[in-house]
């Protein structure tokens, strides 16, 4: 197996918020992409997987922002690199791709001076030659008559195309990585659907290492190799996809799974997790999931647990799992 | 039972400063036939525009009818005055999508829960307080939230008081409207629960609205499926989800993401190509035919009418048998899960 090209390795993020009180946003979360390999990383509102992202291209905010670990990119730390290599890194090495298409272009610049700017600023080409290059890669992630849409504004397209648009804003240097936070959130299904097999075509075709980030478990289930699961901050469970759907062992990613209806089949009632994600525990009195966990105990709170990494494959961060080989759904 | 036939909601496009004049209208609803028994729910599913959200907006009358009617147990909706409507509106309650926007930040949920006991004068004196202890014990909300604001609850809390102030005016049909989608994963659980467990308890009748095809099959008894404007499938839950007719109906079934890895490596994709068409400039006859990979030429031309297949299921499609045969021809067995 070929050397990972991204290496996080216990990324902290804190903010410092009013009263001088700290949020721990991430807390020590370690995770490796390969070249060609898609890593997903689900998990609900607040658990800290868009901040994990932001933090590896260097978005954040550097006022009452304090981060630590280690980053590395093809060997080189990002973290706390200046702001001069950090330009030089998003958009030639790695690029983004946000939620919401409509507010993550810019309303009044036309889609070929965004992408043509993208292209002058990493690749150093001549206009004309960056507009060829921006048709290209329209077409490339299917918009139909690329050289008169390369005119249009982002208001003129459909939300399906605008997100295409970013895709080919982060395809324009030929990215070595791609962080995608929830990608197809904002879109309808059908939509969905094409978007997705359009970062598998990128994925297979350019050898390209994706970061999948996402509430959806169906989305991370099609195009996922491996997947983290984020809960207040730290991954809980981690491991190859077949497996982590199989035989889910931490108690937070069966109740997930559980919880969500499926389309292929009535499951009777679904069993929610109680609580909501606010109802959590500080990680350092104890399992931060413990309020809304069904096998919580005594031992789930004071301490921790450690993240350790099972025989099986795979990590896992609970002192009670699930035992191996119970899946969550017994068959179709 | 609830009644719809030939809805229609037209939203005219304008223009001009001092004289409006009308050069176009969005079809946003273009004849929908629906019909809800008693104590059942009805899904209406589709995609973002086309119209499933009009539709309900258009039973309450809180947008104005073009054409057609809107019939409750006996009372025509779409003929009613606007104070007789009002009157009516304590029969069909609705549930919004967004818990953040739809309860009034300075209001209490006390004061959010009498409103609709009080416009209709269902309760008077000490009975007003007995009521929303009683509405707050069905949702599942703490007594003690009645003195409280909704900035104080989370997203599934506030979707809960949504709930209880539907259901203070003792509705027999209520229409849900997205009610879990701006919730997160592990809540959506919790609200499906409670709307299952209500209907049961009460005998309500549930129009529910929604985008998302896994949370329709889980609580519906039947299920519709509208294109731009217009019902293209309607079926029991079980016969259009295991045995679907309408190739949109297929397309959207097949695109929705299943959370297990072996499904989805083997599912087949029928991936459709480009956009949905503006509802101001429909494509003519079949409104689904510059996406649909079965077109031929008398899709271009003739509308298609919604046509019972099996007992129930209707589908508007010209050519749902050759499809049928087809599939089955190509591929063994399921098609599209």
């Amino acid at each position: 197996m070929s050397e990972p090209l991204l290496v996080v390795d216990d990324l902290h993020v804190t903010f410092q918020i009013r009263g001088g009180r700290a949020l721990r946003a991430v807390d020590g979360v370690s995770f490796a992409v390969r070249a060609g390999e898609t890593v997903g990383i689900v998990g609900e509102s607040g658990s800290g997987k868009s901040v994990t992202a932001l933090a590896i291209l260097g978005l954040l905010p550097s006022r009452g922002v304090t981060t630590s670990g280690s980053i590395l990119l093809n060997g080189q730390q990002l973290l706390g690199a200046s702001e001069h290599d950090m330009q030089d890194v998003r958009g030639r090495r790695a690029a983004m791709v946000f939620q919401d298409p409509m507010t993550s272009l810019n309303p009044v610049l036309t889609v070929g001076r965004q992408l043509t700017e993208t292209i002058t600023r990493h690749l150093g080409v001549k206009r004309e030659a960056a507009r060829d290059r921006a048709a290209e890669l329209l077409d490339r992630v299917g918009i139909p008559e690329p050289r008169q849409r390369l005119k249009n504004y982002p208001h003129q397209l459909s939300g399906g195309m605008r997100q295409r648009v970013m895709i080919a804003i982060a395809l324009a240097s030929d990215p070595a990585l791609i962080i995608a936070d929830e990608p197809t959130t904002a879109l309808d299904v059908t939509i969905q659907a094409q978007v997705l097999e359009l970062l598998r075509e990128v994925v297979r075709e350019s050898n390209t290492a994706l970061v999948m980030i996402t509430h959806d478990l169906g989305v991370i289930a099609g195009i996922c190799e491996s997947v983290n699961v984020m809960y207040s901050g730290r991954i809980v469970e981690s491991n190859e996809r077949h497996h982590l759907f199989a035989s889910p062992r931490h108690h937070y990613t069966r109740g997930l799974l559980a919880s969500v209806p499926r389309l292929d089949g009535a499951q009777g009632r679904l069993v929610p997790i109680p609580g909501s994600p606010s109802d959590v525990i500080a990680w350092s009195d104890g399992c931060a999931f413990a309020p809304r966990c069904p096998a919580a105990s005594d031992a789930c709170r004071g301490q921790a647990p450690e993240l350790v990494i099972s025989p099986e494959g795979g990590t896992l961060r609970c002192v009670q799992p699930a035992p191996l080989g119970m899946p969550v759904w017994s068959g179709r | 039972m609830l009644q719809v036939r030939n809805l229609q909601v037209h939203f005219p496009i304008k223009k001009g400063l001092v004289f409006d004049r009308t050069i176009g209208a969005v079809r946003a609803v273009d004849g929908v036939d629906l019909t809800i028994p008693r104590s059942t729910t009805l899904g209406l599913v589709g995609e973002s525009g086309c119209g499933k959200s009009t539709v309900g907006k258009a039973i309450l009358r809180l947008v104005p009818l073009t054409a057609g009617t809107v019939t409750f147990d006996n009372l025509e909706l779409s003929a009613l005055q606007n104070e007789e409507m009002r009157k009516a509106r304590r029969h069909v309650q609705m549930i919004f999508q967004d818990p953040y926007a739809s309860l009034n930040p300075r209001q209490n949920v006390e004061s959010i829960i009498t409103e609709p006991i009080r416009t209709h004068q269902l309760r008077t004196g000490a009975a007003v307080h007995q009521r929303v202890n009683e509405l707050l014990d069905s949702v599942g909300l703490p007594r003690g939230a009645a003195g409280r604001y909704p900035h104080e609850f989370s997203g599934g809390q506030r979707q809960r008081i949504g709930i209880a102030r539907a259901l203070a005016a003792e509705p027999d049909l209520i229409i849900a409207d997205e009610p879990v989608s701006a919730l997160d994963v592990s809540i959506q659980a919790q609200v499906i629960n409670l709307l299952a467990d209500l209907q049961e308890q009460l005998g309500l009748t549930y129009l529910l609205i929604s985008h998302d095809l896994a949370v329709v099959r889980h609580i519906s008894d039947t299920v519709a499926v509208m294109y731009l404007g217009a019902v293209v499938e309607t079926a029991p839950a079980e016969a259009l989800y295991t045995n679907p007719r309408h190739p949109y109906t297929l397309a959207l079934l097949s695109a929705v993401p299943v959370p297990d890895p072996v499904v989805e490596d083997s599912r087949h994709r029928m991936v459709l190509q480009g956009d949905l068409p503006s509802p101001s400039n429909p494509p003519s006859g079949c409104r689904f035919h510059t996406r649909c990979v079965y077109a031929q030429n008398r899709c271009e031309q003739d509308r298609p009418v919604l046509r019972e297949l099996a007992p129930g299921h209707q589908v508007a499609c010209h050519f749902a048998e050759e499809i049928a045969v087809s599939i089955s021809a190509t591929r063994d067995g399921d098609v599209v899960l």
